[in-house]
């Protein structure tokens, strides 16, 4: 664990509070369907002329069950929308490599994967999708999936917010503005700072390199028909075949990967994702990335206080959620850096830590920090393989994940999550005292709790449910790639990203199967939708409230007795759900590295 | 139903509006501003030879076997630094295939750059890295394979970390990232130095020391400075 590892550390701490109040004030006005920005000479006609073509009158508001009507079928279109672009790619252009359509099943996961923002990936980029499917079909989805999970938020928020009212904002209003004044200026920017470190943004074929040093490969000889020449004990006759060639993939990164980072969506444009070295190629690309993966939910948590007049509130979550992910980054950190004992009984250097599934000039450092980010966001972006890293660096991620991804979490998603458990935090505190429990003026009534609790067991019954199925299965099993307690943890870890719409992966899992395919895009509707309406439930019953004064009795939901109640609920609630599975996935695995055993 | 077709309405027009503002016009504007601004970038930092053969990128990084040339670390990505099939091994911290792997690479590294038995062998000479294209290798990795090169091209071992050192960039900032030598970029600049090239035609001699007075500060995976020359405008040694 080294010095530099803690100066940027620091840095991006200091980075990610200096961003939050301005982002924070900026989601005010966007979220606000009569907020100004500067950006309204240029944008306001655009919003205006969309609304036209919507037929939306952007002052009339939606009541909960009508604003999540709205956001349902939004998806739904949306995702055939994807869909169908991703099984015609062929007959659409920007194909130079001419790729063939997706099969049905890959693409149905596909297209769930990026609506429901997962952005859980079955497929390798650069050898499947044209320029246009990435472009269009799925980037489409990282701009809206991003807008959806912040319209919601904003709309969960106005429910705490207002008090005797029956509606929570327009659907559409909020959808449109996000994507115009927030997403879009922020991506532009950063999507052209990406290419001035290396991100590569063109339509080219792929390149053809002639290679500085030639090399010979061992390939099996082939008769004139096709078929291999055996000897004669039966092996395959091997010819050598001269290697002189490499073929670079090329495509419009820089575009797809701003939006990817800040709308914490997580796609690769490539099979290694941000550890490809053009679409992440210096550390201050993978720094700037990292802020923007955070941005914006460190940011609803100001807006969150901004919003309920209680701004000691939104700093407090916020620092709830930065003890978690101070947490996480220290342990995947120590482990990575401490690194796997038999290896280093081979004669690897033991300082160096774990590098197995790292790039050089990200390091130990940059490759814990960015997957417990990725994490803690719904992000699912990798600049290193999770499923190589040591069984306590592997453990932080996977935990993020099962926790909700409520540090920070998706933009919108991440509040949402986090204001379920103050929710739960209230009422085992207004247990605990005896009163009817309270949040910020509103009583929690047992309508309230049920919403929320709802919504965190549909999350604990699709990940444990949907593993506990694939681990007794044939079909579960025939996709891994490690064998003992790992294998286990890449089945939990491929349903906990699917549900907690993460993304990421122990990417050995060969999942592009039609089981796979089919489950993991079950998981990650369940995980999306079935999260998303007992929120909204909660969020107009929440509005409708009276509010009452605060009074003696009233539980403070700010300061240090709220954040350790808070930090208590989410870890108790999270441990008590998912400790037996990790037991004896990523913890015993530990374990038995320290005793060498291998599988 | 009324209701529903009002929704539905919104829903179509807006997945249309969106796709043509933010896949259409908005990946477009940074495709101009990109070719603009940043073109040897934008197009992926291309090397190319006298000749305008695209030799390879500097940031993508390439398979070495021989002895003269500093190799690069394992590569998960297809047959080994695949550029269109990108990937890393996913072999986890106790599988039987990954400890023999690194194995069979300790013994192999110990042999070629003539270290003993005992002596430990730097992580990411033996490791895969996470896309299978890294193009870097760490100091200490150039360092034990650096008497190696010398010997097979008659150089000094100082004129050859020489080399490593000026293809070594430090972390961003002084703590951003990692030191990094650059396989690639190394190699290239091995290639120029080694002397009784005859054939070499005069056209590049010129080029070559042209790279040799900027010191090899061709924008390679650096923001394009004014006054440096950028990729499409470089040439590298021949060909071996």
């Amino acid at each position: 664990m080294h010095t530099s590892g803690w100066i940027e550390l620091a840095f991006f701490v200091g980075a990610l509070v200096l961003i939050t109040k301005p982002m924070g004030l900026y989601l005010m006005r966007v979220l606000d369907a009569k907020g100004k920005t500067r950006l309204d000479p240029l944008l306001k006609p655009l919003e205006r002329l969309t609304y036209r073509l919507m037929g939306v009158k952007p002052d009339e508001e939606q009541d909960w069950k009508r604003y999540t009507f709205a956001m349902l079928l939004f998806s739904l279109v949306s995702c055939l929308f994807t869909y169908a672009i991703l099984r015609l790619q062929l007959l659409l252009p920007l194909n130079p490599q001419r790729f063939g359509p997706m099969p049905p099943d890959l693409a149905f996961n596909t297209a769930v994967s990026f609506t429901s923002n997962t952005n859980w990936q079955n497929y390798g980029g650069e050898s499947t999708l044209s320029y246009f499917s990435q472009m269009v079909g799925l980037a489409f989805q990282n701009f809206v999936s991003a807008g959806v999970g912040i319209a919601l938020a904003a709309a969960l928020v106005r429910g705490i917010a207002r008090h005797s009212s029956r509606t929570l904002g327009n659907f559409w209003v909020d959808l449109v503005r996000t994507a115009y004044y927030l997403l879009l200026p922020i991506c532009l920017v950063f999507a052209v700072f990406l290419v001035s470190q290396g991100m590569i943004q063109n339509f080219n074929p792929y390149t053809k390199a002639r290679l500085i040093e030639p090399y010979q490969l061992p390939v099996e000889k082939k008769d004139d028909k096709g078929g291999t020449v055996l000897d004669a004990s039966g092996r395959p006759v091997m010819d050598e075949q001269t290697v002189n060639e490499q073929i670079i993939a090329q495509g419009p990164v820089a575009s797809q990967v701003a939006i990817k980072m800040l709308g914490t969506n997580g796609g690769g444009f490539f099979n290694a994702n941000a550890s490809h070295p053009f679409e992440n190629p210096t550390p201050l690309s993978n720094f700037i990335q990292m802020l923007a993966i955070l941005s914006i939910g460190s940011g609803l948590t100001y807006y969150l206080g901004r919003m309920v007049k209680n701004q000691k509130h939104g700093w407090s979550v916020w620092s709830a959620m930065v003890v978690l992910f101070l947490a996480g980054v220290l342990l995947a950190w120590w482990a990575e850096s401490t690194g796997n004992p038999i290896h280093q009984r081979l004669g690897v250097v033991a300082s160096d830590g774990n590098m197995e599934g790292k790039e050089v000039r990200f390091g130990i450092f940059n490759s814990a920090l960015f997957a417990t980010i990725t994490t803690d966001a719904s992000c699912g972006a990798v600049n290193s393989m999770l499923d190589s890293f040591t069984p306590l660096g592997g453990f932080v991620p996977l935990f993020n994940i099962q926790l909700g991804e409520i540090i920070f979490g998706g933009v919108g998603a991440g509040l949402y999550g986090m204001i379920v458990f103050v929710v739960l935090a209230v009422f085992i505190a207004g247990l605990m005292v005896g009163r009817t429990p309270e949040y910020l003026g509103k009583k929690i009534q047992a309508y309230d709790v049920k919403m929320a609790m709802l919504a965190l067991l549909v999350l604990c019954l699709s990940i444990l449910g949907f593993s506990a199925w694939a681990a007794v299965s044939q079909w579960g099993l025939a996709g891994l790639n490690n064998s003992g307690p790992h294998g286990l943890s890449e089945i939990l870890y491929a349903y906990s990203s699917g549900t907690g719409n993460n993304g990421s992966a122990f990417a050995g899992l060969a999942g592009n199967t039609p089981w796979y395919n089919t489950t993991l895009g079950l998981a990650m509707l369940i995980g999306r939708f079935l999260m998303m309406v007992p929120i909204m439930a909660l969020a107009g019953s929440l509005a409708r409230k009276k509010v009452a004064p605060a009074s003696s009795g009233t539980f403070p939901v700010s300061g240090g007795t709220f954040i350790a109640l808070l930090l208590g609920t989410v870890l108790l609630i999270g441990a008590l759900s998912f400790l037996p599975a990790l037991a004896l996935g990523p913890i015993v695995e530990h374990f038995l590295m320290i005793h060498g055993r291998l599988f | 139903m009324k209701e529903f077709l009002a929704e539905l309405r919104g829903a179509v027009f807006a997945t249309f509006v969106l796709a043509v503002v933010c896949c259409g016009i908005y990946p477009l504007v940074v495709f101009g501003l990109a070719q603009v601004l940043f073109p040897a970038l934008a197009n992926g930092s291309l090397i190319m030879d006298a000749g305008g053969t695209v030799r390879g990128s500097g940031l993508i990084g390439q398979a070495f076997a021989s002895a003269k040339y500093f190799h690069s670390r394992p590569s998960a990505a297809g047959i080994g630094y695949d550029a269109s099939n990108s990937g890393g091994s996913n072999l986890g911290p106790t599988s039987k295939v990954l400890y023999q792997e690194i194995q069979e690479r300790v013994a192999a590294s110990r042999a070629e750059n003539g270290l003993s038995v005992s002596d430990p062998v730097p992580a990411d000479a033996v490791t895969a890295s996470a896309s299978g294209l890294d193009p870097d290798i760490s100091p200490r990795n150039a360092e034990i394979q650096a008497p190696r090169v010398a010997k097979a091209r008659g150089l000094a071992i100082e004129q050859v970390l020489k080399l490593v050192r000026a293809n070594t960039r430090p972390p961003g900032l002084g703590f951003l990232g990692a030191p990094r030598v650059n396989v690639l970029r190394l190699n290239l600049a091995l290639d120029i130095a080694v002397p009784g090239e005859q054939t070499r035609p005069s056209h590049q001699r010129g080029c070559i020391e042209n790279m040799a007075r900027s010191g090899h500060k061709i924008a390679l995976d650096a923001p394009a400075v004014a006054g440096l020359p950028t990729l499409h405008d470089s040439c590298i040694g021949p060909a071996k």
